[in-house]
């Protein structure tokens, strides 16, 4: 800062290039496999770079043909949208109300501690009696039923992010609204919820990155086409006997894509909501 | 409005969501209380009450102390590596240089990438055949034949290991930066003139401020790595020679592998309790550090 000898300088460069090609080689490298030529990544030596670009396979993923690789992958990818999509909604909705409670009401948080409290659970110590209640009603291999899961997971994050959201909209502003003659539910939708708009939000991007991001559960309770998700697809890419690595690669990147481009995009939002627990205590 | 109406009010608000983690969350767990006391199968016969028998034959039997002991080790091996690569991270971008934007930015992607793709990733790398990692090595000099990473016990433990690490440490070095971003400026600026040296700047200036986010950061990967489970799944599925197998795979075998519900029930209220018991004693500790920090 106010002292920076030239020595100190080229040392923080070379560090900083450390760090960049830490982070990049392996993300690079699951890219360059998916438009290799399968004999590339065969050959020894190994090739690091096509001599011709190959992007056939995202084609081939991405194709909507019947019985192909594509039509298993496309369904997964329709299952994960629909498992995160809906999880997040139900989620969200659960704790708008349930985070403004407990951020007004401060004598009802012990409620909420005991929620936040269940992120100790492994998902292991749930997994039996909900497997079984999911055969009982007829939800395994289904996407609701999946998505009912995913709150045991969704659902304490985003009520605790809300309810961090709501602590830091002055409850005055809702109390001048009550005495100009608005009524609660008046206040909430005119004045609150409004202002909670970008913590709704983030909320929601994290809660479908977590839905995205699950496996163990949907490794369990599902088991085709109908219900499958992205994870559990390409899991069973990875251990199948995929003789093209590339094809692997090639479903790890579009698996990928959605929450990078969202983690690049939303980067401010999705740090201070990271971090608004660790630095507030 | 009277206080016993706003409290009513509260409630009434909870209550979707406290129906709903009743129903996911609060059942199943006192249903797997009560599987653990008995040999259910996973499938057909709702079996019948043996007390603490699965306990007892669990804790005796060979294979729990030696994945607890994979899993004690996994967790403490990959939260130090991920705490210390964290906070280096975290001071080098705190620091001014060309291009920091946009390293900052690039840390946003190992966490943002699934970890069922962040297995894949690096099982391709290991591959035996046509992984990146030997041929790299081989190509450099530092290896004269490939490798089985992940087939080998005495390496499949450690690739994993620093797989996870590269996933993980990137979330560490973004809470510690946001601290040091809350660090004041004339704070640092007074230890300068008072001629602190830099490892004094960073003990008696910084690391209390760094100390109380790092400390949940601390809790939270320690809680994730004594459950994990994808990636171990993913990358090996707890072989070669049960050398991965961590708990939380243990408890996958015995429930869904073996159909043992009972027991599988009772591993995995163990493996909470183990969990419960760290985050109270960690809890403790937060407060204490939290308390003498401000």
């Amino acid at each position: 800062m106010e002292r920076q000898n030239p020595l100190f300088r080229l040392f923080l460069h070379v560090a900083a290039l450390l760090l960049a090609a830490v982070i990049l080689m392996p993300l690079v490298w699951l890219f360059v496999m998916s438009i290799s030529p399968a004999a590339d990544l065969a050959a020894k030596p190994l090739r690091w770079w096509p001599e011709t670009m190959d992007f056939s396979r995202y084609a081939t993923l991405l194709s909507t043909l019947e019985n192909s690789a594509g039509a298993a992958f496309v369904a997964s990818l329709r299952n994960s949208l629909m498992v995160a999509g809906m999880a997040t909604t139900a989620a969200v909705a659960l704790a708008v109300p349930a985070g403004w409670a407990v951020s007004r009401t401060p004598s009802v948080g012990w409620s909420l501690s005991l929620v936040i409290a269940t992120y100790m659970l492994p998902p292991v110590a749930l997994a039996v009696p909900l497997y079984m209640a999911l055969a009982n009603f007829g939800l395994l291999n289904n996407v609701f039923g999946l998505a009912l899961v995913y709150l045991t997971i969704l659902a304490p994050f985003t009520t605790w992010l809300m309810k961090s959201g709501f602590d830091g909209i002055p409850r005055e502003i809702e109390q001048a609204a009550v005495i100009d003659g608005a009524s609660l539910w008046q206040t909430l939708r005119i004045i609150t919820l409004p202002l909670a708009l970008p913590v709704v939000a983030t909320s929601a991007l994290f809660a479908f990155l977590l839905g995205w991001d699950e496996f163990f559960y949907a490794l369990l309770f599902t088991s085709d086409q109908r219900a499958k998700t992205l994870t559990v697809a390409i899991a069973d890419l990875a251990g199948g006997r995929v003789s093209d690595y590339g094809l692997i690669a090639t479903a790890g990147v579009l698996a990928a894509l959605p929450p990078v481009v969202v983690g690049l995009v939303m980067q401010r939002a999705l740090i201070s909501g990271l971090t608004s627990g660790g630095v507030k205590g | 409005m009277s206080g016993t109406w706003i409290t009513t009010r509260a409630w009434l608000l909870m209550l979707p969501l406290l129906i709903v983690m009743v129903a996911v969350i609060g059942w199943p767990l006192a249903d797997t209380v009560h599987l653990s006391f008995t040999d259910a199968k996973l499938v057909g016969t709702s079996g019948s009450y043996v007390g603490f028998d699965n306990y007892v034959r669990l804790v005796t039997g060979n294979a729990f102390g030696r994945t607890l002991f994979t899993t004690t080790f996994f967790a403490v091996v990959v939260v130090t590596t991920e705490m210390v690569l964290g906070v280096l991270a975290a001071l080098l971008l705190n620091q001014q240089f060309y291009g920091r934007t946009l390293l900052r930015a690039l840390l946003i992607l190992p966490w943002a990438l699934p970890t069922v793709v962040n297995a894949t990733l690096w099982r391709l790398i290991y591959n035996p055949e046509y992984g990146a990692l030997n041929a790299a090595l081989t190509q450099l000099g530092f290896l004269s034949e490939y490798r089985s990473w992940l087939g080998e016990p005495g390496s499949a433990l450690t690739a994993l290991i620093v797989a996870d690490c590269w996933k993980n440490f990137p979330l560490v070095a973004m809470i510690a930066l946001a601290a040091l971003q809350a660090v004041p400026r004339d704070v640092i600026a007074a230890s300068f003139v008072d001629g602190a040296n830099a490892f004094n700047r960073f003990r008696f200036v910084t690391l209390p401020y760094l100390a109380g986010p790092l400390m949940v950061a601390l809790v939270l990967r320690t809680i994730e790595a004594f459950k994990v489970f994808d990636i171990v799944w993913v990358m090996t599925r707890g072989g070669p020679a049960n050398s991965t197998r961590t708990m939380s795979i243990l408890v996958y075998q015995e429930a869904f592998s073996f159909q043992r519900a009972g027991s599988g029930a009772s591993l995995a209220l163990i493996v909470t309790l183990i969990i419960t018991v760290l985050a109270i004693a960690y809890g403790t500790i937060v407060k204490k550090v939290a308390g003498s920090a401000t």
